[in-house]
């Protein structure tokens, strides 16, 4: 039945191609009438108009019913060339014809209808998955923090003179903790909205790549301990026209991606440099990869890989793609061959030699 | 010396309950104001040492407020706004605001930014040698050494660096600096400033990929500190 959803001409093909089709086989018939009998063309002439069912709308549908059996009256029902019907048996096939046509276009229309409905309760099912999906693993990103901070804070005062100053640290670290997660969160999920609504746009000035880098890295510091970071700053890499708030975003996410999802003691490489167009960062880990099958789905919104034992609302990756796709840049990712994951980022930009500004 | 009296101007009463809290464990006197127009009203009959101005306020815009406080009030004015709003920013320093802080702030980092903000509007006299940790710039002699040792600098450099020892601690903005250093024709050419602060922090910093001195505020400035 799958073809019966082609909906591939407009409306006015619709009833071109489908009067088309009945002129055609009416002016076959027409030659050939003397051989078959009138009667037999209007079998011909319903074969007709079930193909005009199965390809196009109830409507030039309808219309060619209409249209065929006027022509098997005018032109084959005798008297011929009139619109007369000489016997009663002529005018019952006429009518009969009339309502098989009419029948054989309402009953293909209403199949479409089912499927149609079908289609958009599929939809519906789908989107309700993702919409559960989403809260659950946001309810559990956003409620973790929070649990952490109440708990915190209440056993704090429930227990003032018993509790150790050493356990009474570790919960004032443990609610810190908790707030800078739940506060990366909430950025998150507003520069999504942001994205979402079109607010993002990029706002273009000179930015040293290397030091948008570096800060990114010491913003990733607390959750550093178990990773290490190479990066090599080029001396000669010059300066880029880019939105460097949007750029550092990018960087940082990268790098928390990599910290998040690798092993402990796994290195994360990131390096800068460039084209005669574009500026070129590549964050490389040493980690287990992705899976070949999951790459395509890594920036799309709260898409998190299956099997993930890591936390996560699956709103950084996507955060990098629409936030490099406002500068009109491009983010790949590729697993390279010793294992590990390549992203690469690649923004169109304007660039200046540090040395031919600085004479003064 | 008196206790500073600090003017909270912000329609969070769980923010200002905060902020109350800490600026009375540090000494400071502090006044509430929920609105701006109440905000206004208590710092004319009682002109506050510092205002710390929410700028996002139902009643009256904090630019508007911002304004109407600077037709008359001198001390030092800190805006608090959400996070990335780097115009908001721009554009309220330079209609006056001394500095700004983004929330969710930091405790540590309120206190710098009032006790460095009262300290310049309370010691107006010029000062002749600014001292920053391991580093001491001279401005009369035009000299700057960094562990006893002096440091050679060009003098687009040496601008650079006054302009920030005398700012010491307050975020100045690209524009402003730009201004200041090569003239209004140049307020846009911020890859000048950045050749200028990337020499400046090669020739100063202990470690110029991690700057403890010339910070870079993104989107907005720097800070010297």
């Amino acid at each position: 039945m799958e073809f019966l959803r082609t909906r591939k001409y407009s409306k006015r093909n619709q009833y071109l191609l489908s009067a088309l089709l009945i002129i055609a086989t009416a002016a076959l018939c027409f030659f050939s009438v003397d051989f078959i009998g009138y009667r037999a063309v209007a079998l011909i002439l319903l074969v007709a108009v079930s193909l005009n069912a199965i390809l196009f709308d109830i409507f030039p549908v309808l219309l060619s019913a209409l249209v065929s059996a006027l022509i098997w009256n005018f032109f084959f029902i005798p008297p011929t060339l009139t619109f007369s019907i000489s016997t009663p048996e002529d005018g019952l096939m006429f009518l009969m014809y009339f309502v098989i046509a009419s029948i054989n276009a309402v009953l293909t229309y209403k199949i479409r209808e089912v499927e149609l409905k079908e289609r958009e309760e599929q939809e519906k099912a789908k989107s309700i998955k993702l919409y559960n999906t989403l809260l659950n693993s946001l309810s559990h990103e956003l409620r973790t923090p929070i649990s952490t901070i109440i708990g915190a804070i209440d056993t704090i005062k429930d227990n003032q003179t018993k509790i150790s100053d050493n356990n009474r640290d570790e919960l004032y670290s443990e609610i810190e903790i908790a707030s800078y997660r739940l506060n990366r969160q909430v950025e998150n999920l507003l520069s999504m909205s942001r994205l979402e609504a079109g607010f993002i746009q990029a706002k273009k000035d000179w930015c040293d790549l290397n030091e948008l880098i570096f800060s990114a890295i010491k913003d990733n510091k607390g959750d550093l301990s178990l990773h290490k970071i190479e990066f090599h700053p080029l001396d000669n890499l010059p300066f880029f026209r880019l939105d460097g708030g949007l750029t550092e975003q990018i960087i940082h996410n990268l790098i928390h991606n990599a910290i998040q999802h690798t092993p402990e003691n796994c290195v994360i490489k990131i390096e800068a440099r460039h084209s005669d167009t574009h500026c070129i960062i590549t964050i490389t880990d040493d980690g287990p990869g992705f899976p070949a099958s999951e790459i395509e789905l890594v920036f799309d919104k709260f898409y998190r890989l299956n099997n993930t034992s890591t936390g996560g609302t699956g709103l950084g990756l996507s955060i990098v793609k629409g936030f490099t796709e406002a500068m009109n840049g491009t983010v790949y990712l590729e697993n390279v061959a010793k294992g590990g994951a390549k992203f690469t980022i690649e923004i169109p930009c304007e660039h200046a030699q540090k040395t031919s500004l600085e004479n003064e | 010396m008196n206790k500073a009296e600090i003017l909270i101007i912000d329609d969070e009463p769980q923010i200002r309950k905060l902020l109350q809290i800490i600026l009375e464990s540090n000494d400071y006197r502090a006044v509430q104001a929920s609105t701006g127009r109440e905000g206004q009203l208590k710092a004319a009959n009682h002109p506050p040492d510092l205002i710390i101005l929410d700028i996002g306020l139902p009643d009256k815009s904090g630019h508007e407020i911002l304004k109407d406080l600077r037709e008359w009030f001198n001390h030092p004015i800190i805006i608090l706004t959400v996070q990335d709003n780097e115009a908001d920013i721009v554009s309220a320093l330079d209609s006056g605001a001394t500095d700004y802080l983004t929330k969710p702030f930091r405790t540590g980092e309120l206190l710098a930014r009032i006790r460095s903000a009262i300290r310049r509007s309370q010691n107006t006299e010029n000062k002749a040698t600014v001292t920053c940790g391991e580093l001491e710039i001279d401005l009369v002699a035009r000299q700057v050494k960094r562990k006893g040792e002096p440091i050679k600098l060009t003098s687009t450099e040496y601008n650079l660096l006054a302009l920030f020892a005398k700012n010491e601690g307050k975020v100045l903005t690209h524009q402003y600096i730009l201004k200041e250093i090569w003239g209004y024709s140049y307020q846009t050419e911020t890859q000048y400033l950045r050749v200028f602060v990337g020499n400046l922090r090669k020739k100063l910093e202990e470690n110029p990929n991690n700057p403890k001195h010339i910070i870079t505020e993104s989107g907005v400035g720097y800070r010297f500190e």
